[in-house]
């Protein structure tokens, strides 16, 4: 029986073995140092927000894995040798395979920072991460203050986490706005606002400088590079992004620039090595997207690619239409399609604001053709499968604004804005 | 790490810490009040029941009002559920363990020893704690209070100033705010009100029974015994209204809104158990148990306790019916006919029409329709007389009523929330509920939908599912939610940080979807895997 192994068990590498159960009878091996089980990686900051307990966050009860026969080790792999098809583990111990999938994910990113590896510097990705910070800050007066670097969506999570215990934080944001490279402008500031109104120090244009240590090796404060301002803290918190995690592939030969690099069928420079999820580079570019696409959404789809092409209807990774989501504080976030911070040249952007601040979208499309490219939603949910269609048929932003009603999803009495939004549309393009 | 938190039984738990001071504040003026009711059941007798009353009353209010403001007032409108795990009244910690014991306590001297709460016997006057309700009760209907008086009024308190609380936490959520209004309201009215200021028409020619109107069979299993029936036949035509009303209710207007609106109409919406725990066990509702298994122990369970009132129901009617058709047109005879029938054709129906939609629930259908009819049957042949095998139908009656009517809806229902999650007896027992989810996942046009591909896994919802539904194994299929035990409260949908969730009244057609792959997907991928 062929022996399928995967290094990682996020959503990548389970949905993968989920997939191959399905449509096959293989042997199935899972390994992760991280946890013995499946876990959401998305959902750990409700773990320590105390919104749910860690099991919750476990999608399958433990007997799962026996019953479908998906063998789990919990180990952590040193080295691939693709000669003998052979992995070296931590303890020196070997597994064979006859397919090896490697979906290990990312690492928070660090830049050399002096003073990045001190004992009170976390990033917020791993499980681990989750255990040392519950170490570190479980209250405010173990922890009186932390400071995040990194405006992305991690960090804004991290800070929404340390303030639910009433930990004071100081946000340090690169950008002139918060994710002000992805979102634009309006949408930014309308986050920016967001997030000052729960009490957090938002530093934009900000970045930091060294964070300084303590007689006992801890973290005692950070500076800002741009005033040289000191901030005394407990914990610093990197989110500044995260990079494929396979430094553990440096002399196996599997070809790697920052992420492993596959072709289309996902699959590696090495016969029977494929690589999937955060940890994979695409060596062809699809579409708009990036080569590197560390997102949930995209893992899962991966998974659910390879497993058609192990058993055997070999498939290129053809994901559709980009969308994300995400919740900063109390907004939500959906998007559909692109749109960029500034539009894409021959494009134009549409904005509506609520006046209460917490609700908005900005939609991109073509302003000679008037082709609708892409929507970001805040505070007002959106169907999926709708503004799928549309992006498929190529609707006009007449249209969608026209249908907008359509696409709703928001629970069911609540207001809805289409009108309000319908006639801001009309006054903005009469007035072009 | 904070799971060894949960763990801690000790008083010094950090749950003292996270309260705040208004909450701290809260917190001490509510249980003064709850104090005097506690003094007075150790007091044959307080003077001035009246005020007692009043203070008493008003302190509990005032305490939840206050604890209320601490949690919310600073807080901007969203999902606030920091901390639940954390709290050992949430997380079946020391507060929790405790608050279940006295509130089992409560519930067991209430239900089997009224006499230790004041109750007086044989038409003496009340002393203790029931004599302090006296004269709410004698202002409502003119009688002296009850046990049941009392339990009423504690049970209206808790769902309107819980529910207070409850529309605080969600004011962001127009759906959770309009719903506990609507509790509220049915309880306030239709439970505690409207029966009461009933009892009022009652005089020595005249007489109705106790009925809240929004309280249907089979969760009022009571409702179609003798003396019941006796006396709506005999207050005339109102009470003639009131025993159609109640025949109507089960048969045409609740599967008329069950069909338009799935059975959250009732059970979140309007039920006086579902009010109770949607308000006053919001607090619990992470802690129903998700697991296969207790999934399958509900299946079997709600629909046994259902058979079971089927069969007594049938048999106390059948019961007092005579033989004689010159008498009365509605003979044992013709009722058993009746059933039988009726029953015979849901399950035709079902079979002809549904089969395809049904998985298990058919199988426990059957099981529970064969059970009926073997039993009917032989109720006929072998009993005769009124004895059902050996059990008499008031010893069958007697049986559930201790059973299912105290101990599970009661005892364990309520009592064992800060255990057990608050919807053990909605999930477990109510046979209303399995009647309304029977009916909910065969036609109905409620579901709840996942929204494309956007599910992230993290399981808010399933955690704070108070039915156990494992919400997130169907969302992150991207499948529809047609489940039985689904009573539409809305919160996955509200706790949802990436809005998958959604509650629709839709058409019929794709109301069962099963897509096992996401949207977005290229088209050819998505094909191929939903070819099974």
């Amino acid at each position: 029986m062929e022996h399928i192994v995967i290094i990682g068990n996020g959503i990548s590498g389970v949905t993968l073995a989920r997939h191959i159960r399905k449509l096959s009878d293989k042997k199935i091996t899972i390994i992760s140092a991280e946890t013995k089980y499946f876990f959401s990686r998305t959902a750990l900051m409700y773990v320590y927000m105390g919104h749910m307990k860690f099991e919750h966050t476990q999608p399958y009860e433990n007997w799962f894995w026996e019953k479908n026969r998906i063998d789990l080790i919990q180990e952590t792999v040193t080295a691939i040798h693709p000669e003998s098809k052979e992995l070296l583990f931590n303890n020196n111990t070997t597994l064979n395979y006859d397919k090896l999938v490697i979906a290990t994910g990312s690492k928070p990113n660090k830049f050399g920072w002096p003073g990045q590896d001190l004992k009170g510097v976390l990033g917020m990705y791993h499980k681990q991460d989750l255990d040392l910070l519950e170490q570190l800050a479980p209250n405010n007066s173990v922890c009186k203050r932390a400071v995040i670097v990194g405006g992305g969506l991690i960090g804004i999570e991290l800070a929404e986490m340390l303030s639910t215990r009433d930990i004071p934080v100081t946000f340090l944001v690169r950008e002139s706005s918060f994710w002000g490279n992805v979102l634009p402008k309006e949408d930014s500031e309308l986050i920016n606002k967001h997030i000052t109104s729960h009490h957090i120090d938002l530093r934009l244009s900000s970045n930091l400088k060294e964070i300084i240590s303590d007689d006992s090796g801890r973290v005692k404060s950070i500076i800002i590079e741009e005033t040289g301002e000191e901030i005394p803290c407990n914990i610093v918190g990197l989110t500044a992004g995260v990079s494929p995690n396979i430094a553990f592939l440096k002399d196996s030969g599997i070809e790697t620039n920052r992420g492993v690099l596959v072709n289309k069928e996902l699959q590696t420079n090495i016969k029977d090595i494929y690589a999937i999820g955060d940890c994979a580079e695409q060596l062809q570019a699809i579409g708009e997207r990036r080569p590197i696409e560390a997102v949930w959404y995209t893992g899962r789809m991966m998974g659910e690619t390879l497993a058609q092409t192990l058993c055997g209807n070999t498939m290129p990774y053809n994901p559709g239409h980009w969308f994300n989501s995400a919740k900063f504080f109390d907004i939500e976030y959906q998007t559909y399609g692109w749109v960029y911070a500034t539009p894409k040249p021959k494009n134009t952007h549409f904005h509506w604001q609520h006046n209460d601040n917490t609700k908005c979208i900005t939609i991109e499309y073509e302003l000679e053709t008037g082709i609708f490219k892409g929507i970001n939603t805040f505070g007002i949910r959106m169907r999926h499968d709708v503004f799928d269609r549309w992006l498929t048929e190529n609707a006009t932003v007449n249209y969608v604004i026209d249908h907008l009603k359509e696409a709703n999803f928001d629970p069911e009495f609540y207001k809805s804005f289409e009108k309000d939004i319908q006639s801001t549309f009309k006054q903005q393009t009469v007035s072009l | 790490m904070s799971l060894k938190l949960n763990k801690s039984m000790s008083l010094s738990s950090p749950d003292a810490a996270d309260l705040n001071t208004k909450q701290k504040i809260g917190t001490a003026i509510g249980m003064v009040g709850l104090f005097i009711f506690v003094l007075a059941i150790f007091n044959i007798t307080l003077p001035h029941p009246t005020l007692v009353l009043i203070a008493g009353l008003g302190l509990i209010t005032l305490g939840v009002v206050v604890f209320t403001q601490g949690s919310y007032a600073h807080k901007q409108p969203g999902i606030k559920n920091d901390a639940v795990w954390f709290k050992s009244i949430s997380s079946r910690g020391f507060w929790g363990w405790i608050t279940g014991v006295a509130l089992t306590g409560f519930y067991i001297i209430l239900y089997f020893y009224p006499h230790l709460l004041g109750l007086g016997a044989k038409g003496e006057p009340n002393t203790g704690l029931i004599a302090v309700f006296d004269p709410l009760s004698r202002a409502l209907s003119g009688n002296p209070a009850s046990q049941w008086f009392v339990y009423g009024t504690f049970y209206t308190l808790a769902i309107v100033v819980f529910g207070y609380k409850f529309l605080k936490k969600y004011r962001h959520n127009r759906y959770e705010q309009l719903r506990t209004f609507s509790v509220m309201f049915f309880q306030l009215a239709f439970a505690f009100f409207i029966p009461e200021l009933m009892a009022r028409l009652n005089s020595d020619t005249f007489h109705l029974p106790y009925y809240d109107l929004k309280n249907m069979w089979p969760l009022n299993y009571y409702n179609f015994e003798q003396y019941r029936v006796n006396d709506f036949i005999n207050a005339g035509t109102v009470g003639l209204a009131l025993l159609l009303f109640g025949i109507i209710s089960i048969f045409v207007i609740s599967p008329i809104l069950t069909y338009k609106y799935g059975k959250r109409w009732y059970c979140s919406w309007v039920c006086g158990c579902g009010g109770l725990a949607e308000t006053a066990g919001d607090s619990f509702r992470q802690l129903s148990n998700k697991s296969l298994k207790a999934w399958k122990l509900e299946q079997w369970l709600v629909h046994t306790v259902l058979v079971f009132v089927v069969i007594m129901t049938t048999a106390v009617i059948f019961t007092y019916l005579g033989y004689d058709p010159n008498k009365y047109w509605l003979t044992r005879d013709v009722f058993l006919a009746l059933v039988g029938g009726f029953l015979t054709l849901i399950f035709s129906l079902t079979m002809i029409f549904k089969r395809h939609e049904l998985g298990k629930d058919a199988k426990y259908g059957a099981i529970g329709y064969f059970t009926v009819i073997v039993v009917l049957i032989a109720m006929y042949y072998f009993g005769g007389t009124d004895k059902l095998f050996f059990f008499k139908a008031e010893t069958l009656r007697s049986t559930y009523g201790f059973l299912i009517g105290s101990i599970f809806s009661g005892v364990i229902g309520t009592g064992f929330y800060p255990i057990l999650g608050n919807r053990v007896w909605c999930r477990f027992g109510c046979p209303m509920a399995a009647v309304l989810g029977f009916q909910q996942r065969l036609f109905s046009k409620f579901r709840i939908t996942t929204n494309g591909g956007q599910c992230i896994s993290c399981g808010n919802c399933s955690t704070y599912c108070e039915m156990g539904i494992d919400v997130r194994a169907y969302a992150q299929k991207g499948e529809n939610i047609v489940r039985s035990s689904c009573v539409g409260c809305g919160i996955c949908s509200a706790v949802c940080p990436r809005g998958v969730l959604k509650l629709e009244n839709d058409g019929m057609k794709g109301r069962i979807n099963s897509q096992d792959v996401l949207l977005g997907n290229d088209v050819d991928l998505m094909d191929l895997v939903n070819q099974k």
